[in-house]
C-alpha cells in the first residue's frame, strides 16, 4: 500500500511537471511576451533591458525552473487583457466555480446513483423506460443547448429563475459565496441543473450497469438462499459492490466538471473561472490560459490521486492482488 | 460436441467461400447473410436511427439543392422578412418554415448549410484522430517495450483531462501562434486539428490493445516466417484484424466531434460567423432568445440533437451487434 501511493505520487508530480512545461512553453512562445507589456513607443534598448530584467535570455531550462517555482507559488504574472496579477484573477474567480461544480456533483450524485439503482430493480418497469429513454437525450444533448432550453423555460416563459450571473454575494475576505442569500440560491439552481444533467445521466447508467453485473452473481444468490431480506441484499451486498467503479468514474468526472463549467459559465455569464478562460483564449491571454492549465491540471491529479487511494479503501482484495504482484 | 462446432465451422466457412465468388454480388450475398445484417434488420431503432442520418448526411451535402433559399446570397434576403416566426405560428409566413434569423435568412436554409458545415468538421476531425490514433496504437501493441511505455504514458496524460478542455487550449494556442485574419481563415482546419488531436487516445488504446492479441496468432507467425516485414505485417496483416472496434468508437466519436465543435462554435471559438455551422447559428440566435425570438436559436439546437441522438443510437447499436459477449 504504502509503495503503491509513493509510486502514485511520483507519477503525478511527473505529470504537474508535465503540464507545467506546456503551460510555459505557450507563456514563453505564443507570442513576444515583450510585446505584450510595453506600448508601441518603447524603444529597442528599452525592450532589450526589460527582456534582460525578466530573466528572457536565460537558458531555457532556468526559465522553466523559475515558472515551475513561481507557479507553485500561485505566482503567474501579470495578465495581458486585465492588466493585473493573474493570481488575483484566479483567487477571485475560484470560489464561483466550486460552488458551482460541488452543488452539480452533489445533485448529480444524489439523484443519479437512487435513479440507477431503481432502474436495475425494475427493469421492466414503465418508470425505468421512462429513465432510460430520458437519459439517452440526456447523453446527446450538448452543455450549453440544456442551459439554452432552461434558460427558455424558467427564465424567458415562466420568468420564475435568474439567467445570469451569481446574483447577491457575500464577501467572507478569502472566499464569495452565493449560497447565504436568496437570490444567490436562486441564480445557482439553473446553472447547476445545467452542469449536473451529462453527470446525472452518466453516472445513472453507470451505476444501473454495474448493479445489474453484481446482482447475477453468486455471492449474491447465496445470499438470497439464506432467505436474508430483499431490501439488505440489494443495499448492503449489491449496491456496496457496484460502488468502486462508480467511485473512480465519478471522481474523474468531478474533473471534467469543472472542465464543462467553462460551458455553463459562459451561459449562464457566471462569473467564474471558467469564463476566465474563455475570455483569455478569445483574447489570447496567455498568462491566464497557462494558469488555468496548470491550477486545473493539479486539481485533475488530485484528484486522481485520492480516488486511486480509494480504492484502496473500498476494495479489499485490492491490497491483497497488488501486494502480490509487487506493487503498481 | 467439439465436432459439432467444427462442423459448424466448416459448413460456415464453405458458405463463405461459396459467397466469395463474384464480386459486387458476392458480397452483397455475404452482407446479407452476416450476423450483423442480421441484428440490424431486427431493430427497429437501429433501422430508424440510420435512417435519420442517413437523410441528415444527404440533406446537409446537398443543401445547395435543396434548400429553399441561399442564406449567404446577400441579393436573396430581405431585412423586412427579418425575425418571422415559423410557419405554423400566427404572424408565421409560409415562405420560411421555421422563420427567419435577424437579418431574414431562412432558418430552414440556413439549418442545411449549417449541418454541412458541422458534418464537415465531425467527419474531419474523426478521420484525423484515426491518422494519428490507429498507427500509433499499431506500433504500440506490435513494437511494445519502452516506444510502447511512452506513447501509452502520454496517452494517459491525455485522458486524465477533459477531450474538450484540450480542444479548446489548442484553439487557444493556435490564435496566439496566427494572426487574426489568417485564423479566421484557417478557422476550418484549426477546429478539425483540435478535435482531431482531443481524440487519438481512445483509437490508439483499442487498436493497440486488439495488436496485443491479433500479433500472436497464427498467420501473423506464419507471416513473419516467411520474412514479410514489419511495416506489410502492421498494414496488411493486423490492421484489416482490428479495424471492427475502431468503427464503433469512430461512430461514437462522430456525434462527439459534432458536439464538441458545436460547443466551440457556441462560446466563439469555433468557425466564424461567415460560415456558421450549427453552433455557431445557435449562437447568433442565443442574443434573441430574451426578446421572444426563441426559434431562431432554437431550431439549430433541435437539428443538432435530432443528428447527434440518431449517430448515438446507431453507434450504440453497432457496439452491441459486434461485441461477441452480448450475442
Amino acid at each position: 500500500m504504502f509503495s503503491f501511493v509513493v509510486n502514485r505520487f511520483v507519477q503525478s508530480v511527473l505529470v504537474m511537471l508535465t503540464v507545467g512545461l506546456i503551460a510555459f512553453a505557450m507563456f514563453r512562445f505564443v507570442g513576444d511576451p515583450i510585446n505584450n507589456l510595453v506600448g508601441q513607443d518603447t524603444t529597442a534598448e528599452q525592450r532589450a533591458e526589460l527582456r534582460e530584467s525578466l530573466g528572457l535570455n536565460d537558458p531555457f531550462y532556468v526559465q522553466y525552473a523559475r515558472f515551475a517555482v513561481n507557479a507553485a507559488q500561485g505566482q503567474f504574472g501579470q495578465s495581458y487583457f486585465h492588466r493585473r496579477p493573474v493570481s488575483e484573477l484566479l483567487v477571485e474567480r475560484l470560489p464561483a466555480t466550486l460552488e458551482l461544480s460541488l452543488v452539480a456533483a452533489v445533485l448529480a450524485l444524489v439523484l443519479g446513483v437512487p435513479a440507477g439503482v431503481y432502474t436495475a430493480l425494475h427493469r421492466r418497469g414503465v418508470l425505468s423506460q421512462i429513465i432510460m429513454t430520458a437519459s439517452l437525450f440526456g447523453v446527446s444533448i450538448p452543455t450549453f443547448l440544456i442551459g439554452i432550453i432552461l434558460i427558455l423555460i424558467f427564465g424567458v416563459m415562466l420568468q420564475i429563475l435568474p439567467t445570469f450571473g451569481r446574483g447577491e454575494v457575500i464577501d467572507l475576505g478569502w472566499w464569495t459565496t452565493g449560497m447565504a442569500t436568496p437570490s444567490g440560491l436562486k441564480s445557482l439552481i439553473l446553472p447547476a441543473l445545467t452542469l449536473a444533467l451529462f453527470q446525472l445521466t452518466l453516472i445513472m447508467r453507470l451505476v444501473r450497469a454495474e448493479m445489474l453485473e453484481v446482482l447475477r452473481t453468486d455471492f449474491v444468490k447465496f445470499a438470497r438462499a439464506r432467505g436474508l431480506r430483499t431490501r439488505s441484499i440489494h443495499f448492503v451486498h449489491a449496491l456496496k459492490n457496484s460502488l468502486v467503479p462508480v467511485i473512480t468514474i465519478t471522481g474523474l468526472q468531478l474533473g471534467s466538471l469543472i472542465a464543462f463549467a467553462i460551458i455553463t459559465e459562459t451561459v449562464f455569464q457566471w462569473p467564474g473561472m471558467g469564463l476566465l478562460f474563455i475570455q483569455a483564449v478569445i483574447e489570447v491571454d496567455i498568462p491566464v490560459m497557462a494558469a488555468y492549465l496548470v491550477v486545473i491540471g493539479f486539481v485533475f491529479v488530485l484528484i486522481n490521486l485520492i480516488v486511486d487511494i480509494l480504492y484502496f479503501v473500498v476494495d479489499p482484495r485490492l491490497r491483497v492482488d497488488r501486494g502480490a504482484a509487487g506493487g503498481h | 460436441m467439439a465436432t459439432t462446432e467444427e462442423n459448424g465451422d466448416a459448413v460456415r466457412d464453405l458458405a463463405r467461400l461459396r459467397a466469395r465468388e463474384g464480386g459486387f454480388r458476392g458480397w452483397l450475398k455475404r452482407t446479407a447473410d452476416s450476423d450483423v445484417w442480421y441484428s440490424f434488420k431486427t431493430s427497429p431503432v437501429a433501422v430508424a436511427a440510420s435512417i435519420v442520418s442517413i437523410l441528415m448526411l444527404l440533406s446537409a451535402i446537398f443543401a445547395p439543392w435543396i434548400a429553399p433559399t441561399d442564406p449567404f446570397d446577400l441579393a436573396q434576403i430581405d431585412l423586412m422578412d427579418s425575425e418571422l416566426p415559423p410557419a405554423w405560428m400566427a404572424q408565421g409566413d409560409p415562405r420560411f418554415i421555421l422563420g427567419t434569423d435577424d437579418q431574414g435568412r431562412d432558418i430552414l436554409s440556413t439549418i442545411l448549410y449549417g449541418s454541412q458545415i458541422s458534418l464537415l468538421v465531425g467527419f474531419a476531425s474523426v478521420l484525423f484522430s484515426m491518422a494519428i490514433g490507429i498507427p500509433l496504437g499499431l506500433i504500440s501493441g506490435y513494437v511494445g517495450g519502452r516506444l510502447d511505455a511512452i506513447i501509452m504514458r502520454i496517452a494517459d496524460i491525455q485522458l486524465s483531462f477533459p477531450a474538450i478542455l484540450i480542444a479548446f487550449l489548442i484553439d487557444g494556442i493556435a490564435r496566439g501562434v496566427l494572426p487574426r485574419d489568417l485564423h479566421d481563415e484557417l478557422a476550418l482546419y484549426v477546429l478539425v486539428f483540435a478535435i482531431g488531436v482531443s481524440g487519438w487516445v481512445q483509437y490508439a488504446r483499442t487498436v493497440r490493445g486488439s495488436t496485443l492479441v491479433e500479433k500472436n496468432k497464427e498467420y501473423v507467425q506464419a507471416a513473419r516466417v516467411i520474412g514479410v516485414r514489419r511495416g506489410p505485417i502492421l498494414i496488411r496483416h493486423i490492421l484489416p484484424n482490428v479495424l471492427g472496434p475502431v468503427l464503433v468508437i469512430a461512430t461514437i466519436h462522430l456525434a462527439i466531434a459534432i458536439i464538441t465543435e458545436a460547443t466551440l462554435s457556441f462560446l466563439g471559438v469555433g468557425v466564424p460567423p461567415t460560415q456558421p455551422s450549427l453552433g455557431t447559428l445557435i449562437r447568433i440566435g442565443y442574443d434573441f432568445l430574451f426578446s421572444g425570438t426563441w426559434w431562431i436559436t432554437i431550431m439549430p439546437g433541435v437539428a443538432l440533437i435530432v443528428l447527434v441522438l440518431a449517430i448515438n443510437l446507431v453507434g450504440d447499436w453497432l457496439r452491441d451487434a459486434l461485441n461477441p459477449k452480448l450475442r
